[in-house]
């Protein structure tokens, strides 16, 4: 994935990787990491809470927040998304609204480690590390080494 | 004491969710740190330019005072809308109630234009509480009577936590008026509540009579206390209390009682001064301490905003949409 980005955005330019918590904040360390392996430059990575922007707060709750930060102005940059699992897509249009908020980025793009389908907005990833057909109600689990020990991808049945 | 208004238990990675505010005693150890971490969240969204999210689109929130109090109603405003919530302001003077409706018909008349929280202040202890038996909206309580101010407290727990990292174990010293307080008494329970130590300071006539039945040190002495403490927590002379003669003179008061900059050196190096505000300068502190570095007055301002969001991002969530 970090090839294909860099294919897109040759030496990485004017780009912003923001991780959507949970997953997303590892993975987009990770590819920020293998960037410079590849490019020998630094992307400014930051992370993202979507809790606030969700569209299910008045039926689901509050859920806990987590750290929200802005590595640099996002006016005028390449800001890719990164997150572990895409889905109904509406996280992402969180996501988007929120960095939409704090100024004006020249493009947003979605890297997403699994895209398991069943969007119901429309949203599609640019980067993608796997596509897995799944069944609605069918979970989809990554863990990483940074929150869970391991680094995995399970599809399991609904609970 | 009806339980109406705990948390409730967590449940799927979710938060629990406050039902009402009303007192400090009925936050337990996790929904305190619950308010206090979700508020850690709001603080930093405060650092940012665009400082609103569109958290609460849709809801209303209704500031309902029947005392003055410019700065807690300020600060539940802005909370209320950097959320998206609408705001309205209902205060008692020039609306029905100096017609002479009663709290009753006013909430029910709230509750009948649909309003989702209400951010209550009131000089009867309890009208917060029997507030939550007259309407389906959350409640807040934004200081009642003599009894609490929850959102004071939970803003002083925070103001406190971000300067030390910790509340186990710290030791604040609450001075003046505590026996008309009612910062003092959500304070103290919430400093129980968190394992910190208090030793309570002031002038027999203004300490609670029942003070030996709260967990706390007494003591009428101020300078004996400064070295051991890590907060010294002043509280506001109301000198609309003057006259009932509770203490000699304020010059007396501020002799005995007050931060001057002598009593200021005696503290421990690391230690805070904290004031509800708003501040009388000469009286409970001099100028010079209300402007010292370890004051953490303006902070505890600035804190108010993300703890209130806080309050409020966990009440309105959930259910209550549902209501129509």
């Amino acid at each position: 994935m970090a090839h294909e980005i860099l294919e897109r955005h040759p030496l990485a330019a004017d780009l912003v990787l923001m991780g959507i918590h949970s997953r997303g904040v590892p993975l987009a360390g990770r590819l920020a990491r293998d960037i410079e392996q590849i490019e020998r430059v630094s992307v400014p990575t930051g992370t993202l809470d979507v809790a606030l922007y969700r569209d299910d707060y008045a039926r689901m709750g509050p859920r806990p927040l987590e750290r929200t930060h802005f590595p640099v102005d996002t006016e005028g940059q390449t800001v890719i998304l990164v997150d572990d699992v895409l889905y109904t897509g509406r996280t992402i249009r969180g996501a988007m609204e929120a960095v939409i908020d704090q100024g004006r980025p020249a493009a947003i793009e979605l890297a997403a480690l699994v895209d398991r389908g069943h969007r119901e907005l429309p949203i599609r990833a640019d980067y993608v590390g796997k596509n897995l057909p799944t069944a609605a109600d069918e979970i989809v689990r990554v863990r990483v080494v940074e929150h869970d020990g391991v680094d995995t991808v399970s599809i399991e049945p609904a609970e | 004491m009806t339980h109406d208004h705990i948390l409730d238990p967590p449940a799927g990675g979710r938060t629990g969710g406050l039902s009402h505010l009303l007192d400090m005693q009925t936050l337990d150890r996790g929904s305190i740190t619950e308010i206090l971490d979700t508020a850690r969240a709001f603080h930093e969204l405060a650092a940012r330019p665009i400082k609103k999210v569109p958290t609460l689109r849709g809801r209303t929130v209704c500031n309902l005072f029947f005392e003055d109090s410019t700065r807690t109603r300020v600060s539940f405003e802005i909370a209320a809308k950097r959320l998206s919530a609408d705001v309205l302001n209902f205060s008692a003077k020039g609306s029905s109630v100096s017609k002479g409706e009663s709290l009753k018909d006013t909430a029910l008349t709230l509750q009948a234009m649909g309003v989702d929280a209400i951010v209550v202040r009131h000089h009867a202890s309890g009208a917060p509480l029997q507030l939550t038996r007259w309407v389906d909206a959350k409640v807040l309580n934004a200081g009642d009577g003599g009894h609490q101010h929850p959102t004071q407290a939970l803003l002083d727990l925070f103001t406190i936590r971000e300067h030390f990292g910790r509340l186990d174990g710290l030791h604040v010293a609450v001075v003046g008026d505590v026996l008309h307080s009612r910062v003092a008494r959500s304070l103290v329970q919430g400093l129980a509540t968190m394992s910190a130590g208090v030793t309570l300071v002031g002038p027999p006539t203004l300490l609670p009579l029942a003070a030996d039945r709260w967990d706390v040190d007494v003591t009428h002495d101020l300078d004996p206390v400064l070295g051991k403490v890590d907060v010294v927590y002043l509280l506001r002379v109301q000198r609309e209390r003057m006259h009932e003669q509770f203490i000699p003179s304020i010059r007396e008061y501020g002799r005995l009682w007050g931060m001057d900059r002598r009593r200021l050196g005696q503290l421990a190096e690391h230690a805070a001064i904290m004031h509800p505000g708003p501040m009388n300068r000469g009286i409970e502190l001099t100028a010079d301490v209300a402007d010292a570095p370890n004051a953490l007055i303006t902070q505890q301002v600035a804190n108010g905003v993300a703890v209130r969001m806080s309050c409020l991002y966990l009440m309105l969530g959930g259910e209550t949409a549902d209501r129509g």
